[in-house]
């Protein structure tokens, strides 16, 4: 009874939505990256590693420059950087994009892991370099329980609702997002009335590396000021599963990295309750709530959502 | 009746002087001329592989002649890709449609040309555009569904409009009869002939001579990448038209012998299948097949056909219904153990079900006996036994080239189907599912594969013969049943009936409705 009070009492609390919302951002930016990508037909597992470079990146200029925002935009330079990599090597030499992704990945594992200590002078994380301040909103803040959600929140949260916004508008209100949809489902179709399918698809993907490293950059310089070793921790893949489960849809991704954002929320405020009484050691399943959802909801929900029809098959022009 | 335009125009719309194009190993087009008057729907016919396709993607762009020329209403050009070719006013309509499934047809028809207002993609004017071309032409269509929605005809018809929205004067149709019903084939010749009237000009391909006949001023015939002949319609024949397509006299028809049909080998009762959407695509299907009998399906591609053949042979899982093959209830039964019992196979996709493209001939035919004596002893393989009967094999059914290590990928078509089609028959089967058996091959190899049917029913073997092609529906079966959104309409006996009557009962009307009158 004591416990499900507790539990209860998570709920009631505005300070849950807003760590929903802060955990939803990163998986927002991510899996807006994923739609990107794949609806032109390319599949992008880099996902991961663009994230965590641009967290790394947005935390050594902040550190050599002071300016936070320069961080950020470095970040992006990176997410562009990397993913330039995965179109050059997925569209120009038709490789596998599985095997790429994976690579690049790794490799920004290594590279940063490898940084750490000729730029900051020790392994593991680095000291505080500077972080970006949550902003208040004038008149929301004001409003009971809304206002303590939204009234005094990272700016990052409210970019990333900006760019699902921007992103949906541009995949289904414009012609390159037709021509976007166009080439992920069929290429050679696209192909034979003059559009250039390598062109959109070199643009799906650096579009994606742009929102995976906003990501990224939100994790660290947004988030806690300071880079540690792998902090990506997976939520470029929960990203893509955020996509699938979203069906491909910029929208739809939204509601699903929300979805898994209010689960994040919800294992990390059940650690904190003093009225369960569990081990310390056996808190840290908790973390894996998040992983095991995506598994029982992505097993669940991918028989009905369908991808672009090109999705991860390289376009190889005859003659 | 466009004398304004053609005196505007040069004499002739299309001229391509003087066309090689050479892939690895194969002279695709040798020295090919051609020229297409203005205004006129000009028939281009050959066989498979005859470069017909070859020299129609050059002319649009999508390949580059190595050398030769071509020039549009008189002026030399050189396409660089298909938009070039757009830009002078030349579309096609390719036999594999080329277009994006889940988009809209208004959608689809826009694509690449998009009407803007500001940034936004402007869709209602779009709309607009594209309904009027359709109103304006006769092509029906439903310009909000989404492509994966439409029947086949209607997709044609997108493609069309596709064509008209930007601007073609010239029309390449590529065999755009290949998945229409008769009723759907005499539709678009009517809009054929509005295109015509409206003056532009038409490249029709096809290798179907009765049609080329009814719709086509002029024909030119190809044959191994070269032009064989170039004919005026009205002053020629389909005989001699398939003297120039094969080099050589064919029989049109095949005499079948009479051939009294024995007790009933193979039955289906009340048969329902899913497809992997889980709908229902069979629904109800019943059918008995004799020995020494064939039973044709006849229907247009997409009506049930390829899960009920899946159904029967064991590949996919029945609903409701029974299959009884030699007395014995086999519904949803293993395909070995049909296979034991004698029933044997001809897919109607080689590749998918019939072929390993990377094994050598000798492994092909091997395969559905490979575990048991003479080809397997024990757990190993008896390469010997196994070559030997291999080269026995292609010789028999005259697959070349005659070399039992030639990997499966690497034969041609027909000589691929003969390996398969010798495997099928050489199993010794009592009853035999035979689909589309001579799809994509030439007259040669269809006329020699028709032969091994009529001879396996000769022998007393039952044979379910699956086709869209009507003509070797009626050439070759005792009886056709045709299959319509996974029912039967009406079972009628070729000499008993006419194209017209299945061509009805292919687009969903039943034979009692059809004879409603009659009887």
């Amino acid at each position: 009874m004591i416990v499900l009070l507790a539990i209860l009492s998570v709920f009631i609390n505005p300070e849950f939505y807003k760590i929903a919302l802060t955990v939803a951002t990163p998986l927002m930016f991510a899996s807006l990256g994923g739609v990107f990508s794949e609806t032109t037909g390319v599949v992008n597992i880099a996902l991961e590693g663009i994230i965590l470079m641009g967290s790394f990146t947005s935390v050594v200029f902040t550190y050599l420059t002071g300016n936070v925002w320069f961080g950020v935009l470095m970040a992006v330079v990176s997410g562009i950087i990397l993913a330039l990599l995965h179109a050059w090597g997925s569209i120009k030499w038709s490789g596998n994009q599985i095997v790429l992704g994976t690579a690049i990945t790794l490799l920004a594992q290594g590279l940063t892991g490898f940084l750490m200590e000729p730029i900051f002078g020790q392994p593991g994380q680095t000291d505080f370099v500077g972080k970006i301040d949550e902003i208040t909103i004038p008149g929301l803040v004001e409003i009971p329980f809304i206002g303590q959600v939204l009234g005094e929140i990272s700016p990052f949260v409210y970019i990333a609702f900006g760019c699902v916004a921007f992103g949906w508008w541009l995949i289904y209100k414009t012609k390159l997002g037709l021509r976007m949809r166009a080439v992920g489902e069929n290429p050679e179709a696209a192909d034979t009335l003059g559009i250039n399918v390598y062109a959109i698809r070199y643009f799906g993907v650096i579009m994606s590396g742009v929102f995976a490293s906003l990501a990224g950059a939100y994790l660290s310089v947004g988030e806690i000021g300071q880079f540690k070793e792998l902090m990506s921790g997976g939520r470029g893949f929960i990203g893509l599963a955020a996509m699938i489960v979203g069906n491909w849809n910029p929208v739809g991704a939204m509601l699903a990295s929300l979805f898994f954002g209010f689960f994040g929320a919800f294992s990390n405020q059940l650690q904190s309750l003093q009225e369960i009484q569990v081990a310390a050691n056996v808190k840290s399943l908790f973390d894996t709530i998040p992983f095991i959802l995506t598994i029982v909801v992505v097993a669940g929900v991918v028989g009905r959502s369908r991808g672009p029809a090109a999705d991860g098959v390289p376009y190889e022009k005859h003659d | 009746m466009n004398e304004t335009a053609s005196q505007v125009r040069h004499e002739y719309a299309v001229e391509m002087l003087e066309i090689t194009k050479k892939f690895p190993g194969v002279l695709a087009n040798d020295r090919v001329t051609i020229r297409i008057k203005n205004g006129e729907i000009h028939a281009i016919v050959g066989e498979n592989g005859a470069g017909k396709s070859t020299l129609m993607n050059q002319l649009y762009g999508l390949y580059h002649p190595d050398s030769g020329e071509i020039k549009i209403f008189g002026e030399k050009k050189t396409f660089v890709g298909p938009r070039d070719a757009i830009k002078a006013g030349i579309g096609m309509v390719h036999q594999h449609f080329m277009l994006v499934n889940t988009l809209t047809a208004t959608e689809n028809v826009v694509l690449g040309n998009e009407p803007v207002k500001g940034l936004n993609f402007d869709l209602k004017h779009s709309r607009q555009v594209v309904k009027e071309l359709s109103e304006r032409y006769g092509l029906y269509i439903d310009i909000d569904a989404k492509i994966e929605d439409m029947p086949v005809g209607m997709q044609q018809r997108v493609e069309i409009i596709k064509t008209l929205y930007r601007g073609a004067q010239i029309i390449i149709l590529d065999e755009p009869t290949a998945v229409l019903t008769p009723q759907e084939v005499e539709e678009l010749f009517v809009i054929m002939r509005n295109l015509q009237k409206d003056g532009k000009t038409i490249l029709f391909i096809s290798h179907k001579l009765n049609e080329v006949m009814e719709i086509s001023e002029k024909i030119t015939v190809m044959r191994g990448g070269k032009v064989t002949a170039e004919l005026i319609t009205k002053d020629t024949n389909e005989r001699e038209i398939a003297r120039a397509m094969v080099g050589r006299d064919v029989v049109l028809k095949l005499d079948k012998a009479p051939h009294k049909p024995k007790d009933v080998v193979f039955e289906v009762k009340d048969l329902q299948v899913r497809d992997n959407r889980r709908l229902e695509v069979v629904n109800g299907v019943s059918l008995t097949v004799r020995r020494g009998e064939v039973v044709g399906i006849a229907g247009v591609a997409g009506n049930g056909q390829t899960e009920f053949i899946e159904a029967i042979t064991g590949l996919r899982k029945v609903e409701r219904g029974h299959i009884i093959f030699q007395g014995k209830d086999v519904t949803s039964a293993h395909p070995r153990l049909l296979r034991e019992m004698g029933m044997t196979h001809i897919a109607e996709d080689r590749f998918k079900y019939a072929l390993i493209k990377p094994f050598p001939a000798y492994y092909n035919v091997l395969l559905g006996r490979h575990y048991k004596p003479p080809f397997a002893k024990g757990a190993f393989l008896d390469h010997k036994e196994i070559k030997r009967y291999t080269a026995e094999l292609m010789e028999e059914f005259d697959v070349r080239p005659r070399i039992i290590e030639h990997l499966g990928g690497n034969f041609s078509g027909g000589n691929q189907q003969k390996l398969v089609v010798g495997r099928e028959i050489k199993a010794n089967p009592k009853f035999m599912v035979v689909a589309q058996p001579t799809r994509g091959l030439d007259v040669g190899a269809i006329e020699f594969i028709h032969r091994q049917v009529l001879r396996m029913r000769e022998q007393d073997v039952g044979i379910l013969l699956i086709s869209m092609e009507l003509e070797e529906i009626f050439s070759l079966s005792d009886r056709i049943l045709v299959m319509y959104e996974g029912k039967i309409m009406g079972e009628v006996r070729p000499e008993e009936t006419t194209i017209e009557e299945v061509g009805l009962m292919m687009a969903g009307k039943k034979l009692e409705e059809i004879r409603g009158g009659k009887l």
